[in-house]
């Protein structure tokens, strides 16, 4: 990749046999309603790929298309090099987790799991062999004859994965399969799906809406917004740099000053904020807009009795503490700006540790941040 | 919460009204049954080993006279009954299953409506729908008049009622609706990405559907098939209307008997036989389709 690197415009153009999937402008209405919004992807050989999004904006249409379920309004999906826009879901080598797992309620674990073998015309000896080995895999050995009415929601999760990895295809297609579980099961077939995915080092497509769990998963995400996707990355790209309002709401939580751009100083542009005080951003992300808004993670941002001194390179605004609330292992608060802007600061609880060291309701402090840990988005259109 | 302060005997009263309450709510089924089935089946099984007739009044004997009679003078008709009570319910399984399947999978915003359609012959008189098959069946009918004289690949010989033929046609068509709901409800209740899954598990439309949608829908199939088979072959109406002397079944010997020659030994016997030939064949069926193992 480093090579690639070199030249500046094969940097984003991968070479055609490292693509699993690609979607070309990709549309799909029902009637007037547009669910996917021409949607270009492109997954990488072996990655695990997340869509991430709110209910309802079309991640469910988009691994339906690939998986050949819903055929496309326009546009163009390709497989390992080769169209299949219009071919029939078996004829695809992809298979399926769904999100209700969708096993078959009258076959025992073993025949679900071998459904997909025996359909290929596997011989019973060999097809036999492949499923103890995946059972294993799936830490389920010894379930061969249950029926799905006898096990588990965790389980029957491992048994759907089990049966669409057996049949090795070139993608996987996840759509939610960790929704219908507690958060405990969740967190560890979290860490138990990530194993399975480099162990047999097959490409996953994973849908969910729950952005932490497509960042502790994912190699890259793609974050979706009535039907469009706003912004693709690896998830400390997608957090640290968020390019769009939404994308900075929707992971984690930001804090987003307006400013103007009142002219560039080394690499980074000055932004004049509402209240007159300015900061400065990395030049590039301001991609030539004039008005914009700051973005800073509250994790990021310091705070420090007013005047004192901290280096001179950071960010600095003053205001006024209004609300604390002591978290356990860190503790937020609302700082009230001058000019009325309100900021939320994550401070962790390791110089004031217990809640008497705490910064007291209505101290002034100074909020100070590094310039390289800003990020910009557009400005809020009137009347958002 | 704040009653249980009463005195303590009365939680043992409300667990033995507890466990009461199951039997209470089966009471009025079961006096229903004890007073219309099981008083009367008994009154029949009495009659059945009687000798005696109507005028005379009936003794009871004990005599299995009436069974011996009716196993060995009435073949035929029993033959009738299982043949053309068999066929039937094939014929309603061949027929209704595309419906039930349609409706279910394709129906639409029309669901309703086509449900509606298969039930609305019920409410015209059984008896009148089956003279209606007599009449569409007849040698100068809708149906053999236009073959017979205008196509004219008919023989002007040919007929139809009096047959076989009839009596089968006669009994599919009243009793296809038995074995539409039933069939169309297991297949409502299928879940469509079981079938999706197959087809992304490399099953052809075809293949998931002998693989998935049959195998679920058995269990709408064995239900369809009693609710047909059990009144088809204890039918005596179409055979009457629509058949002929060499057609009857052993519903219209059980309805001769017992209101025309009042030999009520032989037709209890005979009804005695046809329910205890029909739990068999049940039982047998069951275990054919395996019900158990499909549900469970
Ligand atoms: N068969 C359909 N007919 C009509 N509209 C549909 C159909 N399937 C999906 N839609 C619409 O398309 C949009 C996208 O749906 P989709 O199921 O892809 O959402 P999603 O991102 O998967 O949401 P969730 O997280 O709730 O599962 C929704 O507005 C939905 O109502
Ligand atoms: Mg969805």
């Amino acid at each position: 990749m480093t090579v690639l690197a070199l030249d500046g415009r094969m940097e984003n153009q991968i070479r055609v046999s490292d693509v699993d999937v690609r979607l070309v402008q990709v549309v799909k209405k029902f009637g007037d309603a547009v669910a996917v919004d021409h949607v270009d992807l492109e997954v990488r050989d072996g990655e695990f790929f997340s869509l991430l999004g709110p209910s309802g904006c079309g991640k469910t249409t988009t691994l339906r298309m690939i998986g050949g379920f819903e055929e496309p309004t326009s546009g163009l999906i390709e497989l390992q090099g080769q169209d299949v826009t219009w071919l029939p879901p078996y004829k695809r080598n992809v298979n399926t987790v769904f999100q209700s797992y969708a096993l078959f309620p009258h076959l025992s674990t073993f025949e679900n799991v071998a459904f997909g073998l025996r359909r290929k015309g596997l011989k019973s000896s060999e097809i036999a062999g492949r499923v103890t080995e995946m059972l294993e895999l799936v830490e389920l050995p010894g379930f061969e004859k249950r029926k799905p009415g006898q096990i588990s929601g965790g389980q029957a999760q491992r048994v759907a994965l089990a049966r669409a990895l057996i049949n090795r295809p070139a993608v996987l297609l996840l759509d939610e399969p960790l929704g219908a579980l507690d958060l405990k099961l969740r967190k560890q077939m979290q860490v138990e799906l990530k194993r399975i995915q480099q162990e047999v080092g097959i490409t996953f497509i994973y849908v969910t809406h729950d952005q932490e769990e497509a960042m502790t998963m994912s190699d890259r995400i793609a974050v979706m917004n009535n039907g469009r996707y706003e912004q693709l990355g690896d998830p400390e790209s997608l957090y640290e740099r968020p390019e769009t309002r939404f994308v900075a709401g929707f992971l984690g939580v930001s804090n987003l000053l307006p400013a103007t751009i009142v002219g560039t100083d080394g690499g980074y542009a000055a932004c004049r904020l509402a209240n007159d005080q300015t900061v400065r951003v990395p030049a590039a992300l301001t991609r030539g807009a004039q008005r914009v808004d700051v973005g800073i993670r509250p994790e990021k941002i310091r705070l420090s009795a007013p005047g004192e001194s901290t280096g001179g390179q950071e960010n600095r605004m003053s205001g006024t503490i209004r609300d604390a609330s002591y978290i356990g292992v860190s503790t937020q608060y609302i700082v009230e700006a001058r000019g009325g802007t309100r900021v939320t600061v994550y401070e962790q609880n390791v110089e004031r540790a217990t809640r008497d060291e705490l910064w007291q309701v209505g101290t002034d402090v100074d909020l100070t941040w590094l310039p390289d840990h800003s990020f910009v988005v557009e400005a809020a259109k009137p009347g958002e | 919460m704040a009653t249980v302060t009463g005195a303590a005997p009365q939680p043992g009263l409300r667990q033995l009204i507890g466990r009461a309450v199951p039997y209470l709510l089966l009471a009025p089924g079961i006096a229903w049954l004890i007073l219309f089935y099981a008083i009367p089946s008994l009154q029949m099984f009495l009659y059945s080993v009687s000798t005696g007739s109507l005028e005379e009044g009936f003794v009871l004997s004990f005599t299995p006279d009436a069974y011996v009679k009716g196993i060995t003078q009435f073949r035929t008709q029993f033959g009738n009954s299982l043949l053309y009570g068999g066929t039937a319910t094939v014929l309603t399984i061949i027929i209704g299953f595309p419906v039930a399947y349609t409706i279910a999978f394709r129906g639409g915003r029309y669901r309703n409506l086509i449900l509606f359609m298969v039930i609305a012959p019920f409410f015209t008189s059984f008896l009148i729908r089956t003279i209606s098959w007599k009449i569409l069946l007849g040698d100068e009918g809708p149906l053999l008049g236009p073959l017979k004289h205008t196509i004219g690949i008919l023989p002007g010989t040919f007929t139809l009622t009096g047959t076989p033929v009839a009596v089968v046609a006669g009994l599919t068509y009243n009793f296809l609706p038995f074995m539409i709901l039933p069939l169309y409800v297991a297949l409502e209740k299928i879940d469509v990405r079981l079938i999706e899954a197959a087809q992304d598990l490399y099953a052809t439309r075809w293949g998931a559907f002998r693989r998935v949608t049959l195998p679920l829908a058995l269990p709408g199939v064995f239900a369809g098939s009693i609710l047909v088979a059990i009144p088809a072959m204890g039918d005596f109406v179409n055979a009457e209307l629509l058949g002929s002397p060499q057609t009857r079944m052993i519903g219209n010997v059980i309805q001769n008997r017992f209101l025309i020659q009042n030999d009520y030994p032989v037709a209890a016997a005979l009804s005695f036989i046809l329910m205890f030939g029909i739990l068999a064949a049940v039982t047998i069926y069951a275990r054919f389709l395996g019900t158990e193992r499909l549900t469970g």
